[in-house]
């Protein structure tokens, strides 16, 4: 069974938010969507400065099987795309939560309502048989 | 549920995530498909390839049958346990399989033939080989193990009987030998040097966990994937089907149309294009940006001419994406790919993409 922090919020889609001590975001996908993507060999985080909207697609993650989106969780400007991931994208399958973040973005609203509580996600992942 | 080789449950013991291949249940990876592939480039690798299909031909005109039924020439092949590399053609010269047949003796030679096509070309080869009175066997009591990479040949050794093992290591590129109760070939799909083993299927999962042993990595289709690509070597399904002929599929030099008195199944269709000239070519390429390239992607050459990409991948030795892409004839430095919208460029490259471990790209 995959790693599920207790202090993230998280999507359907599997992807997670950390709130940041400065009012921003950090996001990233989850330790089960890494593992189910395989090696991933290439990452594209958006630019500092795109304004997203919630459930757009802000970032690609791709492992030598497929393609994959990701969907921004929480609408807002971002901030920093994660850099080491230009060079490193293997960050995200070694440490998803961690050093793998992909974006970090201030939030057009305080509203979190709409993520899942870690207990409501692993209940998710284990209604998907992982 | 896929059909199974006989190490299927010993791939699930090793946590291998399993995909189907072929109507076969496989394993694509075990921990890190990216490390099975160093693995087989640096060290040792072993595949399970028994959902491969190996028929035994015997009879008096067995090699006059092959003579006819595929584009190479068994013609050549001299040498006891000497293998081939050949497609096997229908009459419009497209592509029904690729295949390797060993001549083991001149009444007898065996074929290994891809997973995928195993019924389609049991099929046909029976059907032709009734007219030469040729007795057609398929080996299902065989499993099938691919052991690759610079240490494949050593340690493959302590596997074998003391008195078995001079005789294995003195195998030459491309030389098969019954060793034992087994079937010891000198070839493999991945560009280093190893065997294939063909043995009885009851004995297979101890070999493969006295490879392991010896520090022998277990390896999936996903490595298998990377490694041929980057060896330069076509999958069947991706690169060439029956509408595709050999000398658009970059199976020009696995056509022998010499002897031109040698008739084969497909050679009027193929001389028609030798004639012509062909109108596409299978090229390779590499990606010079960060990204994937992917079969299907549609390609884009100087003049505006387009073709396709048939097998993409990320190269883990290159550490960029490398491709084959059939394109219209003509030489050509640098493409245009369309990857989710956005052209990206690729130099075009003359297969393959490494040798022995060895970068051939810069």
């Amino acid at each position: 069974m995959s790693q599920v922090p207790a202090d993230l919020h998280y999507t359907k889609s599997h992807e997670w938010v950390r709130k940041l001590s400065d009012g921003t975001v950090e996001i990233g996908i989850t330790d089960h969507a890494q593992h189910a993507l395989g090696d991933l060999v290439f990452a594209e985080v958006p630019d500092k400065g795109r304004v997203l909207a919630s459930g757009e697609a802000c970032a690609v993650v791709e492992s030598v099987k497929a393609a994959s989106d990701v969907y921004c969780p929480i609408a807002g400007e971002v901030t920093a795309g994660n850099p080491e991931l230009a060079t490193a994208p293997e960050l995200i399958n070694q440490d998803a939560f961690g050093r793998g973040w992909l974006l970090r973005l201030r939030p057009a609203s305080a509203a979190f309502g709409a993520l899942l509580s870690a207990a409501e996600y692993e209940e998710l992942l284990r209604a998907e048989g992982s | 549920m896929g059909r199974h080789t006989p190490l299927y449950d010993l791939h699930r013991s090793q946590g291998a995530r399993i995909v189907d291949f072929g109507g076969w249940d496989m394993p694509v990876q075990y921990a890190s498909q990216i490390e099975e592939h160093h693995a087989v480039r640096r060290a040792a690798g072993v595949f399970d390839v028994s959902h491969m299909c190996v028929i035994d031909l015997t009879g008096a005109h067995t090699r006059e049958f092959l003579r006819y039924l595929i584009a190479n020439d068994v013609g050549k092949l001299t040498r006891a346990g000497k293998a081939l590399y050949s497609c096997m053609l229908n009459e419009t010269g497209g592509v029904l399989d690729d295949l390797i047949v060993y001549f083991l003796t001149d009444s007898a030679f065996r074929l290994v033939v891809n997973a995928g096509t195993r019924d389609k070309d049991l099929q046909w080869i029976r059907r032709h080989a009734q007219d030469f009175g040729v007795e057609v066997r398929e080996r299902a009591d065989l499993a099938m193990l691919a052991v690759q990479g610079p240490q494949a040949r050593q340690k493959t050794m302590s596997l074998l009987a003391p008195g078995d093992r001079e005789r294995a290591l003195a195998l030459p590129a491309f030389v098969g030998a019954h060793v034992a109760h087994w079937f010891i070939a000198r070839t493999g799909y991945t560009g280093e040097d190893g065997f294939e083993i063909m043995l009885p299927a009851g004995q297979a999962a101890d070999a493969w966990l006295a490879l392991n042993a010896l520090g022998v990595v277990s390896c999936g289709l996903g490595a298998r994937d990377t490694l041929r690509l980057e060896a330069g070597m076509n999958l069947y399904g991706n690169d060439m089907d029956e509408s595709t002929h050999p000398f658009e599929s970059g199976l020009g030099w696995t056509v022998a149309l010499e002897p031109a008195a040698r008739r084969f199944i497909g050679r009027e269709a193929l001389q028609r294009v030798t004639a012509a000239g062909s109108a596409r070519e299978l090229i390779g390429l590499m990606l010079e940006d960060r990204g994937v390239l992917r079969r299907h992607q549609k390609v884009i050459v100087p003049g505006g001419g387009t073709g396709e990409i048939t097998s993409g991948t990320f190269s883990p030795t290159l550490e960029r994406s490398i491709a084959f892409a059939r394109i219209p004839s003509g030489p050509v430095a640098r493409v245009e790919v369309d990857i989710r919208g956005k052209l990206l460029a690729a130099r075009t490259v003359k297969p393959p993409f490494v040798r022995v471990g060895k970068p051939l790209v810069s």
